[in-house]
């Protein structure tokens, strides 16, 4: 167990534990927007930011990456960290000016939009936390979809902005986006995501569709278990 | 116009050369580019499957990198250094006269296919600025009035090497 | 001399010491990028025909850069050493029978003192190289680097050998930490610290890289001395890689150094074949090679761990993990990171020895930098002193002063990570402390030189719109940040500045600074706060008064004739691209100048000065 001080309170943890989940056990809020629970972590959101002192050296570090250490002292809302974190929302409602998401936690945080920064129409709701294309190379295994360019061109999507063969429509992607960016339609018999219309499943019990049939061929191939034996929905098993 | 099949066996020629390895990814890509003057999808989809790797990734690198082009690029590729020294001595002034010559933008190519502008960040050239590459050609100290003589002397003769 | 076991060294340095000794006739030639775009290689040829052509025995070597690039091609000529400058394809003849043959000196080709106007023979009187310390950079003028031979000669390897037989890795790691060597690339990281990290780190196999990525515009010190010197950074690394127990290294060299690339790739050839690279180097059991990895025209792949994923075949983006590369590099491996330059110091630090190499310098910055003098300054090149000189002398003594004899208003060192420093400032002693003390950097090396005519606005807008480019897009306060900072400076270029932009600025620097994943983003505020700090006019100026004062931004400056200097010849308004300039031959012109797009044509095509910027 490792012990240190969070806001002036006496935290223990055990190794290896994360800053922000040492803090968030101690009932201390930090805002995160791309650290998901299903993925690896990123550090690209930079909202969980906290001010740490080394020896007699203070240094600002994202707190979902930053791991526990004896006799760290920890501030998570020092001067330096809210400006940080009010620069970051900002750019955030700037650049997607219409998620109600975003919206609500510049709320929570106190942050307004800056004036100054003239709101794009061309980004939809994403903040590139790339959650999405972890979810998809970590846990499906198909990648199908990247973050591609560089700088302020960067986008997510598929190669060429065309259907993939490897995306199975299983929706993961759309599943831990923060701010529901990825449009992932469901209707009857058809889903359609990602430029692309897959054919759904019925569940051989209780007769609802439930997935892909790409999805569950995948899973088959992947696991071995016939495709038939896939054909039973969540509710059902 | 590469066939698509020469496409295929010159990548696979490219990959195999690099030992089939992921890390060799961008230099693959850097042969794939030396071989067709850009990256066409076909050498893409072909070098993913052949190592291994989604395509996704292999077109993360390929649009990260800005040596790299997914569009046909012309027999001259203009590149205009904007290093600061460059820079300091004109280089804008330059970029826009190159601009108007030319009729096209940065990342563009003239519809005759002869010419394809870029910029470059340094070329290492500086006591030569302003500076502009045209393929392997350095051409140092430009102005405005050497431009047209430069074009000029480019359509009459031919590609640059 | 120590004898170099398994090469055939001392016959190899006996026949060059009877080939380059003192009394030989030779002739080197500067083959450097910059040079060959002057076309020295076409002059090389001349003078190799013309030797053929007068039945002479004299060889015609194609260096490394020789440095002083504003006056190339360059031409000297043993064993007078006459150097001779701007040498023309029409001077060969000339140099031949005349220098080559007797020894005669032709003036014209001689370099003029620009006060006393005397002519200068050699390398050593001209002021552009009397107060350099040139002991990294000086031997690339005397080596063709397309050879080893000529690397042995001039005493290389010795300090591998020296390494190899007399030395532990400990004993090398203590000679690098008593020397006090610093990152050239800019961190200014001590170097013996680094490789004792990595030698006390767990995890195998261990690397050492060499990073030749050369991001700062204006900077081509690692460009010179790869193509001039590869031996020397391979020497370095070799040496470096026993200290730290790795067996494979790499160099990583930007995209658009093709000759680099060429000269490594064939130095890295030439070394293995001696068995100075690969298993069992000089007869021992220390093995170790190296490959080359190519950039691919990415600024951000100069920073360690973006560097590290494109060896890997990623993206170039920096890792956002809090572990050390000594720990946790390529591959996750312990690595070594060092600039270019830095490893070629390191030969010299083992030859001479850690005292020799601490009494230069001062005292928390040991040694000499290369620094790259560029922009608008008179002698643009590379320079090498020791640290501690003064801006003062650089710009001055050895920069030759302002070109044109305007008047000296900043120079940016540092890159985009570093910031401006004025004219009160000159006096200042350059090394790591002195200069980040000022709200700048050291960097790679690269010192821009700006004038009266520069608009320190458009610098810091140019700086941004650089960064904005080059960002790697993973981190909000980057990607975002920058691109927000950026529009707002385009905006005061523009003459769209509001009250309160300079505040906004300054509060966002902060942000960006603290919230920033890697440097790139975390010194990207740098030239814009150094260049608000030491010249607030001009930013009020643009805003206030929607003025430029230096006469840059398009939006802010009007053309116009003075009817007193124009003749009516007519060449603007045929340069003129919008038909702007109008007027009767042999009358004065006007510029109308809502038709007007400031693209400077006209000003360059006037023989008569007439156009005036306001």
């Amino acid at each position: 167990m490792v012990n240190l001080i969070i806001d002036g309170k006496n935290i223990t943890a055990e190794k290896d534990t994360m800053l922000l989940e040492a803090a968030r056990a101690a009932g201390i809020a930090i805002p995160s927007l791309c650290a998901h629970e299903a993925v690896s972590r990123s550090g690209a959101c930079r909202l969980c930011v906290v001010e740490i002192k080394k020896g007699n050296r203070t240094i600002i570090v994202t707190s979902c990456l930053y791991g526990v250490e004896e006799g760290l002292v920890v501030n998570t809302k020092s001067d330096r960290v809210l400006n940080v974190r009010r620069l970051v929302m900002e750019l955030l409602l700037a650049r997607c000016p219409e998620s109600e998401v975003l919206q609500k936690l510049a709320k929570e945080l106190g942050v307004e939009p800056q004036p100054r920064f003239v709101a794009d129409q061309d980004k939809g709701k994403c903040i590139l936390c790339r959650s999405c294309v972890r979810v998809c190379e970590e846990v499906v295994g198909v990648s199908a979809i990247g973050l591609f360019a560089r700088g302020s061109h960067k986008t997510v999507g598929t190669p060429y902005n065309e259907k993939s063969d490897a995306c199975i429509g299983c929706g993961a992607c759309a599943y831990v986006c923060p701010t529901g960016h990825i449009e992932m339609l469901t209707t009857g018999d058809k889903r359609k995501i990602w430029g692309r219309t897959f054919k759904m499943q019925t569940c051989d019990t209780c007769g609802r569709y439930f997935a892909p049939v790409d999805q569950l061929k995948y899973i088959s191939k992947k696991t071995g278990v016939p495709l038939k034996e896939l054909a039973i929905c969540m509710d059902c098993r | 116009m590469t066939k698509a099949s020469d496409i295929v066996v010159k990548t696979k020629q490219i990959v195999k050369k690099h030992g089939g390895d992921k890390s060799s990814l961008i230099a693959v890509l850097q042969d794939i580019q030396e071989a067709f003057n850009y990256l066409p999808k076909q050498a893409l989809t072909t070098a993913a499957k052949t190592m291994n790797m989604p395509l996704s990734r292999v077109y993360e690198a390929a649009t990260f990198y800005t040596a790299f082009s997914l569009k046909p690029r012309g027999e001259n590729v203009v590149r205009i250094c904007k290093g600061t020294a460059c820079h300091v001595r004109g280089a804008s002034a330059l970029q826009d006269k190159f601009e108007r010559t030319l009729g096209i933008k940065p990342g563009e190519m003239t519809p005759d296919g002869k010419f394809s502008l870029e910029t470059v960040n340094c070329v290492g050239a500086c006591a030569l600025g302003p500076i502009v590459v045209i393929n392997t050609e350095y051409h140092g100290q430009m102005t405005m009035n050497k431009v047209d003589k430069l074009i000029g002397k480019i359509n009459e003769e031919g590609a640059q090497r | 001399m120590k004898e170099i076991p398994n090469i055939q060294a001392r016959q190899v340095q006996d026949d060059l010491r009877i080939n380059y000794g003192p009394n030989k006739k030779f002739i080197t030639i500067c083959a450097g990028t910059g040079c060959r775009a002057y076309g020295s290689l076409k002059v090389k040829e001349a003078l190799e025909a013309e030797i053929k052509k007068q039945n002479m025995n004299v060889e015609v070597l194609a260096t490394g850069c020789f440095g002083f690039c504003e006056k190339g091609p360059m031409v000297v000529v043993h064993p007078h050493k006459y150097f001779y400058h701007q040498v023309k394809v029409e001077d060969v003849p000339e140099i031949v029978s005349k220098t080559v043959a007797n020894g005669e000196v032709i003036s014209r080709l001689l370099y003029r003192h620009p006060d006393t106007k005397k002519t200068l023979f050699r390398e050593e009187d001209l002021p552009f190289y009397k107060k350099q310390l040139r002991v990294v950079f000086g031997s690339n003028g005397m080596i063709d680097p397309t050879r080893i031979e000529d690397y042995l000669a001039i005493d290389g390897y010795q300090a591998l050998g020296k390494a190899l037989s007399e030395m532990t890795p400990e004993g090398v790691i203590s000679e690098v930490k008593k020397a006090g060597l610093r990152g050239r690339g800019g961190g200014g990281f001590p170097t013996g610290v680094k490789w004792e990290g990595v030698r006390r780190a767990h995890g195998e196999p261990k690397y050492v890289i060499a990073n030749g990525d050369e991001g700062d515009p204006g900077a081509y010190m690692d460009r010179s001395l790869m193509e001039g010197n590869p031996h020397s950074v391979i020497e370095g690394m070799i040496i470096g890689a026993y200290a730290v127990g790795a067996q494979d290294g790499y160099i990583y060299v930007r995209n658009e150094y093709p000759l680099a690339v060429m000269h490594l790739t064939m130095a890295i050839a030439a070394a293995r074949e001696a068995g100075i690279l690969g298993k069992n180097i000089l007869g021992t059991d220390f093995s170790f090679d190296i490959h080359i990895k190519k950039g691919a025209g990415a600024f951000v792949c100069g920073e360690s761990s973006a560097l590290f994923a494109s060896i890997e075949g990623r993206a170039g983006e920096p890792r956002a993990k809090y572990v050390h590369a000594v720990e946790k590099g390529l591959w996750d491996k312990p690595t070594v990171l060092n600039n270019v330059e830095t490893w070629a110091n390191v030969p010299l630090i083992i030859n001479r020895g850690a005292d020799w190499y601490a009494s230069i310098g001062t005292e928390k910055s040991k040694g000499t930098k290369i620094f790259s003098l560029v922009g608008k300054i008179k002698n643009t090149g590379l320079i090498e002193v020791p640290m501690g000189t003064t801006l003062y002398e650089i710009i001055y003594d050895m920069g030759g002063g302002i070109s044109n004899d305007r008047k000296f208003k900043a120079v940016q060192t540092g890159g985009p990570s570093g910031g401006c420093i004025p004219e009160s400032l000159l006096d200042l002693p350059v090394d790591f402390d002195k200069l980040h003390e000022v709200g700048s950097m050291m960097g790679s090396g690269g010192m821009i030189v700006m004038d009266d005519r520069s608009c320190m606005v458009d610098v810091a807008r140019y700086f941004l719109a650089f960064l904005q480019e080059e960002s790697c897009g993973k981190c909000v306060p980057c990607r975002e940040g920058i691109r927000r900072m950026s529009d707002i400076l385009e905006d005061i270029c523009a003459g769209k500045g509001k009250e309160g932009d300079i505040d906004l600025l300054e509060n966002m620097s902060q942000a960006i600074i603290d919230g920033s994943l890697c440097a790139l983003g975390g010194s990207a505020p740098n030239p814009v706060l150094s260049t608000i700090k030491y010249f607030r006019e001009e930013y009020d100026a643009h805003i206030k008064d929607h003025r430029c004062p230096a006469g840059v931004c398009k939006a802010l400056i009007t053309y116009t004739i003075d009817p007193e200097k124009c003749t009516g010849c007519g060449l603007c308004i045929k340069v003129c691209p919008t038909q702007a300039t109008s007027g009767e031959k042999k009358k004065p012109h006007t510029i109308d100048n809502d038709k007007c797009i400031r693209c400077g044509a006209c000003i360059e095509s006037c023989k008569f000065d007439a156009i005036n910027v306001e």
